[in-house]
């Protein structure tokens, strides 16, 4: 184990399986002699080259759309969005083309494409550079979308992306980048898709959350435990497709309310999909209406004050745990 | 940077005019335009559904550039590409099997006239989104050469393809890539005259699609696509070059479609039946005939046994369609990812 900020860990898994593999290549816009807008591709293009660290022009459907074709034929490439508001611009070459062609070719080609980059709100960066996408990409079948919320897990989950088949939305939490934490150190560490875990365990509420809104869910399981004396279970997704509702179903089964905690708008989001699937399975087992955490429904605004309005914040989730326990 | 030919090519191919090649030329365009008359017929009986865009009229630009190609490259095309997939070599029975929904089609009946596929003959797809396989061929190209192949590829599109956002994407990397030897993709452009319904005049602001290319420091010649011969002089040159330089071309590869843009286009308010007549004297295959009976000796027996063995293959194919079974329920959950993960939803696995 090493002390590893979420940056690092990226930045790590990336370079060591281009180590293990030279098929694996990036490719995005001033990630080499830029070194990237964050800093994740610093020293890759000293190190690997101009043929597997790519500069590419501002051209989001150009990036992705080679990227599927690269894969077609046998490379494994990662495309860097500047941010993820950018990959937008290859909507088309995401959702009509990577996730569809293993499907429409009857299977016959894998499509390991990874498009990975800085998502959610940021600092007053308004409304064309802070929005989520889980929802927007998630609904589509054919695409896996990956949301990690610590650095192990940004690590982990990034070189199962790389070695996978699929191609793979890799969603991280900009606001995360900076945050430190342990990461295993062995080369084959990895972090299967499709496993969401206990991120802390507790007795009287379930908060499902992912990301950014992740780590927030937990500072407020340990405040409502030392204020309150409520115990929150915090249950991680992971992944958002695939999605593995098992653990929540278990904590619910044992808290019997559920809070999901979301940076997005509300409308078709993921909480939706979310507390819908509770209530398909886990009706009898309720003891209050499935309670959303989100983000105002509203493009983001510049000015700070406005801008915080927007934002899911820890009273929020406060409120939303008292709120299925009755106690408001 | 790319000296543009104002004019078409209409030079003979530098290849003996009588090798038996020619022949076997004309055998395999008639043989298209008999399997895309039968897709036709059997769209209206009903067994064929959704979209059928057939390729009759265009026969040359396929064969004529597929003929200079090696049988490891690489191949792309739009939705009109039940030629393509037939001249790498597709059984003809699975092609017609595809398009009738059957599970043993190319693409075990779950792409359809527009998503041919068969990569064992270097059939990396149709597509369906004008002008979105463009980067797809670009990145591939990369990827062949990322790997010291000398393998091309070849990207086919229409000139409706040209005003997209993803072609000046696809032509610009292409561009830069080339410029270090990293992208060896021939674009061609099968220039019918229109996109769908509209007039090139009426959907391109500069006419000269060859010059375009040029913008994107690709170079690139037109050519008369009604005659084979000059498309395989152009292709044969080409794809030599190409596999040396690794370089993006492109051709511009003037045709003319005779069906209606799909099978639905039935009345073609676009273009007058006049047009449509008068381009039929032009017809790759009347051209082709014509000159080898000329130049050649080809005689009427040779034509009619042509006629008569692409009638057989057809119907065989038809028959080969029509008799093998739907896909099987389960195929509706594979194929969707290749790996789902280690607790997947019951309706995601169909085993």
């Amino acid at each position: 184990m090493s002390e590893m900020s979420y940056r690092d860990a990226i930045r790590a898994a990336m370079m060591e399986e281009m180590d293990r593999d030279p098929n694996v290549l990036i490719m995005g816009e001033d990630i080499g002699i830029y070194e990237g807008t964050f800093r994740i591709t610093a020293g890759m293009l000293k190190k690997y080259g101009p043929q597997r660290v790519i500069d590419t022009p501002i051209a989001e459907a150009g990036m992705v759309g080679t990227a599927v074709g690269m894969a077609m034929l046998g490379l494994r490439p990662i495309v860097e969005m500047m941010t993820v508001n950018f990959a937008i611009v290859a909507a088309d070459q995401i959702l009509n083309h990577a996730a569809k062609i293993r499907y429409f070719s009857g299977g016959q080609v894998d499509i390991p494409v990874v498009i990975r980059g800085p998502h959610g709100a940021g600092v007053q960066l308004s409304a064309q550079h802070s929005q989520s996408f889980e929802s927007f990409y998630a609904h589509f079948p054919g695409i896996k979308v990956v949301a990690p919320g610590s650095p192990a897990d940004a690590k982990g989950l990034l070189k199962t992306a790389i070695r996978g088949k699929d191609p793979v939305v890799f969603l991280e939490s900009a606001a995360l980048y900076g945050m430190k934490g342990e990461v295993p150190d062995d080369p084959n560490f990895t972090v299967p898709f499709g496993e969401s875990r206990v991120a802390r365990e507790g007795r009287d509420v379930t908060i499902v959350s992912w990301g950014r809104m992740l780590q927030m869910s937990l500072i407020v399981a340990e405040k409502l435990a030392k204020d309150e004396n409520v115990e929150v279970e915090v249950i991680d997704l992971r992944c958002l497709r695939p999605l593995d509702m098992e653990p929540v179903y278990a904590s619910i089964s044992k808290t019997h309310r559920a809070v999901v905690v979301q940076e997005q708008w509300k409308p078709f989001g993921p909480g939706a999909e979310i507390s819908a699937s509770i209530n398909e399975k886990m009706f009898d087992e309720l003891d209050a209406p499935v309670a959303r955490v989100t983000g105002e429904d509203v493009p983001m605004p510049y000015a700070r004050n406005l801008e915080l309005l927007a934002t899911p914040h820890e009273e929020h989730v406060i409120a939303a745990v008292k709120r299925v326990m009755y106690r408001e | 940077m790319g000296k543009q030919k104002s004019e078409p090519s209409t030079a003979v191919a530098d290849i003996a005019a009588c090798a038996p090649e020619w022949t076997e030329i004309l055998r395999q365009m008639i043989f298209i335009r008999r399997f895309e008359e039968a897709t036709e017929r059997e769209f209206r009986k009903g067994k064929i559904g959704g979209y059928l865009h057939v390729y009759s009229g265009q026969e040359a630009v396929c064969v004529g550039i597929l003929g200079a190609t090696k049988k490891q490259d690489v191949v792309f095309a739009g939705y009109r590409d039940h030629a393509h997939a037939l001249v790498l070599g597709s059984d003809p029975g699975k092609v017609m099997a595809e398009l009738f929904g059957k599970g043993t089609g190319v693409s075990k009946g779950k792409g359809g006239s527009m998503h041919l596929f068969d990569v064992e003959h270097g059939f990396y797809g149709g597509y369906g989104i004008v002008g979105g396989h463009l980067t797809l061929a670009t990145g591939a190209a990369y990827a062949l050469r990322y790997n010291k192949s000398e393998r091309i590829v070849v990207c086919y599109f229409g000139d409706g393809a040209m005003n997209i956002g993803s072609f000046h994407e696809a032509m610009n990397m292409a561009g830069l890539w080339g410029k270090q030897g990293m992208c060896p993709v021939l674009f061609v452009i099968e220039n019918n005259g229109y996109a769908m319904g509209t007039a090139i005049d009426r959907h391109s602001a500069l006419t000269d699609l060859a010059a375009r290319v040029n913008a994107y420091n690709i170079q690139s010649e037109k050519v008369d696509a009604q005659d084979v011969f000059a498309v395989r002089g152009v292709a044969d040159r080409v794809v030599s070059k190409m596999r040396q330089d690794g370089k993006p071309y492109c051709i511009e590869a003037i045709t003319y479609r005779f069906s209606g843009h799909g099978a639905a286009d039935i009345l073609q308010p676009y273009r007058s039946k006049d047009e449509v007549e008068k381009q039929k004297h032009r017809d790759p295959i009347l051209i082709l005939r014509n000159r080898l009976a000329e130049m050649c000796g080809l005689k009427d027996e040779d034509v009619k046994r042509f006629e008569d063995e692409a009638a057989e293959r057809v119907a065989a194919a038809v028959k080969f369609a029509e008799e093998s079974p739907a896909p099987e329920p389960g195929e509706l959950f594979t194929d969707v990812v290749a790996e789902h993960g280690p607790r997947p939803v019951a309706e995601d696995v169909s085993e």
